[in-house]
């Protein structure tokens, strides 16, 4: 299917849920709204004329002029070989995009649908703060519940991606970078 | 030797201990097999053939920091790894030395302004004995780390703790 025939599906079929569709461009992809996100996603991998059976990538963008921050998955079908042996193809790619406010960052996970999207979540949410809710891998703290971090360690504060992340000072007791000096010669 | 620290002026008797106790260490420093990023290339390029780190006893990697009496930090250190890396040292029996090798661990490297996972230096959490700079350095600046530590070695007494003995113990 190409793009346009993508996103007129999806329109038809969820109608509000899409909240935008790009399909021109390098990136097609459409907006769905955070609700219903988990929904679109079970259509996308189960319906016969879509067939979303790999999870490429979820990247997450930080939009702070906006006050929103932006979850992207990148969707491939694809297509095995006609002849025994051969390369895989590909039928057709897709986007979408998810958008939820930058304080309060919540959407669905998707882990069940696609398993791979459980590192990706992981990771959004240790970089960007990006929530996913019912995360195979969700631990509950001062933050509440959210998906373990991958990346950086367990107690670290903030979100490092963000547009607005002010650099810790010290980690365990171990100093950071703070203005021109180096650490080690401040303390001197 | 602890036993023996302080309790004897520097003289005769222990010079030669001293001579055949630091030739002895010298010649045999064994290290911790470990790298943790792209100067870890280049060290397993100092132990192999073409440099061959062991013409100065250096070229036993041990699999366990219990058997190592020297720690090259070889990459960039970010603060997940802190915790770990200094629990290795812990675990290496004194006397024990620690080559800071590649600009990362010298002092943070590209990561020092603007990367906010990185140790600015392994000095802020190891004493490290010899710096090593170069991003990455080249085999050939690795062995000189080792011959400059070579010779720090050689100048230790039995009679006095060693400044990287103490630092440690602190």
């Amino acid at each position: 299917m190409t793009p346009e025939q993508i996103a007129k599906t999806l329109q038809d079929k969820f109608d509000q849920a899409i909240v935008e569709a790009r399909v021109d461009g390098l990136h097609p992809h459409v907006v769905v709204a955070a609700d219903r996100w988990h929904e679109v996603a079970l259509f996308l991998r189960d319906d016969e004329r879509m067939k979303f059976d790999w999870l490429r990538a979820i990247s997450g963008v930080d939009r702070m002029q906006d006050g929103q921050l932006e979850a992207v998955f990148d969707l491939h079908a694809t297509q095995p070989s006609a002849e025994p042996g051969g390369l895989w193809g590909e039928r057709h790619s897709f986007a979408v995009k998810i958008k939820l406010p930058r304080d309060n960052a919540h959407v669905a996970s998707v882990a069940d649908v696609w398993p791979a999207a459980e590192w990706h979540e992981r990771e959004a949410y240790d970089l960007l703060g990006i929530v996913f809710d019912g995360n195979p891998d969700t631990v509950t703290d001062h933050d509440g519940a959210h998906p373990r971090r991958i990346l950086c360690p367990d107690d670290w504060v903030g979100h490092p991606l963000r547009k607005d992340y002010q650099f810790p000072e010290e980690y365990q007791g171990i100093p950071g970078w703070a203005g021109d000096d180096r650490p080690l010669d401040k303390k001197k | 030797m602890s036993f023996m620290v302080n309790r004897f002026e520097e003289g005769l008797m222990i010079t030669s201990v001293d001579w055949a106790l630091n030739w002895a260490r010298q010649c045999s420093l064994w290290p911790v097999t470990f790298g943790l990023a792209c100067c870890a290339i280049e060290m397993m390029a100092t132990g192999a053939d073409r440099w061959d780190i062991d013409r100065f006893g250096a070229g036993a990697y041990r699999p366990s920091p219990r058997q190592s009496d020297l720690m090259i930090v070889a990459g960039t250190v970010t603060y997940k790894m802190a915790s770990r890396l200094v629990r290795l040292f812990n675990q290496m029996p004194e006397p024990k030395w620690v080559i800071a090798m590649g600009a990362c661990t010298v002092g943070g490297g590209p990561y020092y302004k603007y990367g906010y996972h990185v140790v600015k230096g392994v000095d802020l959490i190891l004493p490290v004995d010899v710096y090593v700079p170069g991003c990455p350095p080249r085999p050939e600046s690795l062995l000189e780390g080792l011959l400059r530590l070579r010779d720090k070695i050689a100048h230790n007494t039995i009679a006095k703790a060693s400044p990287s003995q103490s630092e440690s113990a602190a």
